[in-house]
């Protein structure tokens, strides 16, 4: 065993204050989920062309079929991750006052998820019917 | 010994120089640029209630959609959807820009210069180029 290396685990890395590999998380999955929203923002913009004009029961039909629902539903799901990251990044920039930070970080958690469970929610119904 | 470390040693440290902000410096068009990147992508996170609205009143019946439909075909909603779309296009191309820049590529002078400048260009461009379409498609403005 090396000496140098003491076996119990620094209590600044058990804290989150130093290299405890869980640094670069949001980092990476703003990446991916940047990544993933290049074809999907093109997708969406493709299908808004296609919607464009159309009377109501044309748009039930046209995002309600598979594929441009799933689009849609995965459109919508990345860019919620997207969206959340990048606001609370925003507000820890910004919020320094504890108070406000966790309000405004909490805010943040529950407008993306009312957000985005209102649109699976929607394009669940047009795509299911009832 | 590292194991120790408590958050006292940090206390003394409290109220030392913090480092130039913004106001300080030259702007440049990457700077600018980056400040863009950042506020299209909080104009972008609001305006996803517009897109929420649209799949709600879709989901909805003919009724609901028809206000979306007044709303969104009115002078202020073709302004707010033109203002999203270059948005989200100019979000997306610096979006880009950054992840050509991860790669550790692009930081020459004339690189990160004509990088942003393409991002600029390219979002006006697409988003123009996305209307023209748009009113051909549904026969010219109405």
């Amino acid at each position: 065993m090396n000496e140098a290396q003491p076996m119990r685990t620094l209590m600044r890395h058990v804290r989150g204050l130093g290299p405890a590999r869980s640094g670069t998380y949001h980092f990476w999955y703003q990446r991916v989920t940047s990544v993933a929203g290049i074809p999907l923002t093109i997708g969406l913009l493709l299908i808004i062309i296609a919607l464009l004009g159309r009377t109501h029961a044309a748009v039930v039909q046209i995002l309600g079929s598979p594929i441009v629902a799933i689009i849609m539903l995965l459109f919508i799901i990345n860019i919620a991750y997207h969206m959340w990251i990048g606001m609370q990044e925003i507000i820890l920039d910004y919020v320094h006052d504890d108070k406000w930070k966790l309000l405004s970080l909490m805010a943040n958690t529950f407008f993306v998820f009312g957000v985005a469970l209102a649109s699976v929610y929607a394009l669940l119904k047009l795509s299911f019917g009832v | 010994m590292a194991e120790f470390e408590t958050g006292m040693t940090t206390r003394a440290a409290r109220s030392r120089p913090i480092s130039p902000h913004l106001q300080i410096y030259k702007p440049t068009l990457t700077m600018m640029m980056s400040i863009v990147h950042r506020i299209t992508g909080i104009a972008l996170y609001f305006g996803m209630l517009l897109f929420a609205w649209w799949l709600l009143a879709a989901a909805s019946g003919a009724n609901a959609y028809a206000n979306v439909e007044w709303f969104m075909g009115s002078f202020i909603g073709r302004l707010v959807l033109f203002g999203y779309t270059w948005a989200l296009l100019h979000h997306m191309l610096g979006g880009i820009r950054h992840l050509i820049w991860d790669t550790i590529h692009g930081f020459e002078p004339v690189e990160r210069e004509l990088l942003t400048l393409a991002t600029l260009i390219g979002s006006v461009t697409l988003t123009l180029i996305f209307w023209v379409v748009g009113y051909l498609v549904m026969g010219g403005p109405r």
